[in-house]
């Protein structure tokens, strides 16, 4: 395979995703007739862009539309409208033959290593599946590539014959790691991939993915609750509340000087290693809106500690504050 | 495997014992006695004495116990009280007839069940689910002697004179009967285990027309046949149905079938492959138990269906106190029954990585 290393640092300012007004609504039914009563908003006009080699963090509370962000981009679940373009491909256009070629550079590693690797598969044949697929290589071939994968992630040829229910936690996940990896993508989502994990398995698991970014040039948009694990992995981060992104910035600058209230009072929430400091915690009032029925206006203002009238009324846009650091905030 | 299979064979043996004490007890205790169903209600007490004491029946039970276990190891089941004949050869006649149809229900059910319940789950929440389902609850609550007499009527008046009659009753039409395979291979005098098995290969219509080419026997007993098994299998079908909806709905909904398309896999092979084969556990432990209870719904179906099968002999003999005949069919039951789990918990190890038998 053609990967240089390095070639990521050339291509660092190029943009390999640009998502666009992408929503995704999921009616909601009820009644004996299902008729559609409202909608879910999951995602709800988000814009943003992933450079190539980079790895953008993606942020928020459980139910803010993250992992559905990143299974639209991947077509798992179809878009209810928006646009993302993969390296001047629009992937929602795409059908039959061109979507199967588009996927063998978009691929997804899964948050819950149980659930991600199918039981009456052996494993060497659940990494293999997708080049057979694609029919890359012969028999052997295939085999010799799943192997090679395995190793990169720190398994050995044998247990390519085993079944995942033989394997811990940690090396599952390195299995659905591999498993992304063999069709030699450009572009993965890593859909939480450590918060599964103990937290002593989750840096080993956390520098795999570091060291196979460096040797492929691949390009990571890594989804998390957990900041402290984003900061250590992520160029930048972007923070999500209610299906809206309230705040995109680069890592540094995020964690030094966050701007919008939410982001403010996600980082005061990071437990610091250190007994003997003392430092005030924003402790947000209530609970998640409903999706299904979002405040008015800023959909943050019912909990945010400094909102004022206007945030009820009006909906902040998500504008650039400083070079390279946008926020949704009336007062940011 | 192999030793696991031997154990469980192995296993059989407190399993028929207890089958043997508890049915032994039982038709003991049912008020009545062989005597008055035999010779009826003017029968002298003295002529009583001298029946039971042939049939060794005012021994005392202990005694009685003993002397039927120290037969049964020879393989002697006893004889019938009411036809004076031996129990096994009664197995042999209404046994074959009883597995035809059980295994004919067991074809219709996973098939048709299996189906329903992929189509229902595949279009989750449509019009097609919803009429799935519902034909699905009907069919769990369907007597199973209500919808045989609905089918007979159906099928045999409704429709008769169209090429859909079928038969209402009976195994065979009329002058039709199994070619006697002892003759067919000019045996004589056969005996013991070889008699019982011969008689019992004559009488299993699928294994009769391979040894002798009778196809028209054969379409003749299918014909025959397809009413009592839809009867029976209807219930089954319409379980195996839910439970293939709820079971692959539940799989679908797993990483690993995102995984699948992730790579591109075509959506038809995601089931097939991955889905199928994982939400295929919980429906072949249903499939067992089911095959279980046709056993007992075969009793009814035969009834409505007037089919001499090992139903209506067992209801018979309860009813004419044949302790014999109770007792030896109850034990046959009951090893099928094992066997039928044994051939379960072996698939398993074929569907489930994770189960090893040992």
């Amino acid at each position: 395979m053609s990967d240089q290393p390095g070639t990521n640092k050339i291509n660092k300012q190029a943009d390999l995703l640009v998502v666009n007004h992408l929503k995704k609504y999921f009616p909601v039914k009820t009644g004996v007739l299902k008729r559609v009563s409202g909608h879910l908003l999951a995602v709800d006009d988000v814009s943003f862009s992933v450079k190539s080699g980079e790895t953008l963090g993606l942020v928020g509370e459980s139910g803010c539309g993250k992992t559905t962000i990143g299974r639209t981009i991947l077509r798992l679940t179809e878009p209810t409208a928006g646009s993302v373009n993969f390296d001047g491909k629009e992937v929602f256009d795409l059908k039959g033959d061109a979507l199967k070629a588009l996927r063998r550079d978009m691929q997804i590693i899964f948050q819950d290593p149980y659930a991600s690797l199918d039981p009456r598969l052996r494993i060497g044949n659940s990494v293999m599946e997708g080049l057979e697929i694609h029919k890359i290589g012969n028999k052997q071939d295939r085999y010799q590539m799943a192997v090679d994968m395995l190793k990169k992630v720190g398994l050995e040829d044998y247990h390519s014959r085993r079944y995942p229910h033989e394997f811990s936690g940690g090396q599952r996940q390195r299995i659905g790691i591999a498993r992304a990896l063999t069709l030699k993508p450009r572009f993965i989502v890593c859909d939480e991939p450590v918060s599964a994990l103990d937290v002593s398995i989750q840096s080993q698991v956390l520098n795999i993915l570091k060291d196979l970014q460096d040797e492929f040039g691949l390009t990571y948009l890594f989804i998390a609750h957990n900041l402290g694990v984003v900061e250590h992995i992520s160029n930048r981060v972007a923070v999500m509340y209610l299906g809206k992104m309230v705040e995109l910035a680069d890592r540094d600058e995020l964690f030094r000087s966050p701007l919008h209230p939410y982001t403010q009072a996600l980082m005061s929430a990071i437990p610091i290693p250190n007994p003997k400091l003392k430092r005030e915690r924003i402790i947000l009032k209530g609970d998640v809106p409903s999706p299904l029925n979002p405040p008015t206006g800023c959909r943050f203002h019912p909990r945010c500690p400094i909102a004022v009238a206007e945030c009820a009324l009006k909906e902040p846009p998500f504008v650039e504050k400083k070079p390279g650091h946008s926020v949704a905030c009336w007062l940011a | 495997m192999f030793q696991f299979i031997a154990r469980r064979l192995m296993l059989l043996l407190p399993v028929m014992l207890g089958v043997v004490l508890v049915t032994f007890m039982i038709v003991r205790l049912i008020p009545g006695d062989p005597c008055v169903t035999m010779l009826g209600e003017r029968a002298t007490p003295a002529k009583c004495e001298a029946f039971l004491d042939r049939y060794g029946l005012n021994d005392n039970i202990g005694v009685q116990f003993v002397r039927y276990l120290q037969n049964l190891i020879k393989g002697d089941f006893g004889d019938s009280i009411r036809f004076t004949r031996p129990v096994t050869t009664l197995i042999a006649e209404r046994l074959p007839l009883t597995m035809e149809l059980t295994l004919l229900a067991m074809i219709f059910s996973t098939t048709v069940g299996v189906l329903l319940g992929v189509i229902s789950a595949l279009k989750r929440n449509t019009f097609i689910d919803t009429i799935t389902m519902i034909i699905a609850n009907i069919g769990v609550s369907m007597p199973v002697f209500w919808l045989g007499l609905l089918l007979a009527y159906l099928f045999a008046l409704t429709l008769k004179g169209t090429p859909l009659s079928l038969p209402p009753s009976g195994r065979f039409s009329a002058g039709l009967s199994p070619i006697d395979l002892a003759k067919f291979w000019g045996l004589e005098n056969l005996s013991g285990l070889k008699f019982f098995l011969v008689e019992l290969m004559s009488n299993t219509v699928l294994v009769n027309v391979i040894i002798t080419h009778d196809w028209k026997l054969f379409w003749d007993a299918l014909r025959h046949l397809i009413l009592p098994a839809v009867a029976v299998g209807t219930i089954p079908m319409a379980i195996i149905a839910r439970m293939t909806r709820s079971s692959l709905l539940e799989v679908v909904g797993l990483d690993y079938i995102r995984a699948a398309r992730a790579k591109g896999m075509v959506e038809r092979r995601v089931i097939g492959k991955h889905a199928m084969r994982n939400a295929m556990i919980p429906i072949v432990t249903i499939i067992g138990i089911e095959t279980g209870g046709l056993l007992s719904g075969a009793v009814l179906t035969e009834t409505v269906f007037n089919l001499p099968g090992f139903g209506t002999g067992l209801v018979a003999a309860i009813l004419a106190r044949d302790y014999p005949v109770v007792q030896g069919f109850t034990l046959v039951i009951a090893v099928i029954f094992v066997l039928v789990n044994l051939v379960v918990d072996i698939s398993y190890a074929y569907l489930d990585p994770r189960i090893r038998l040992e």
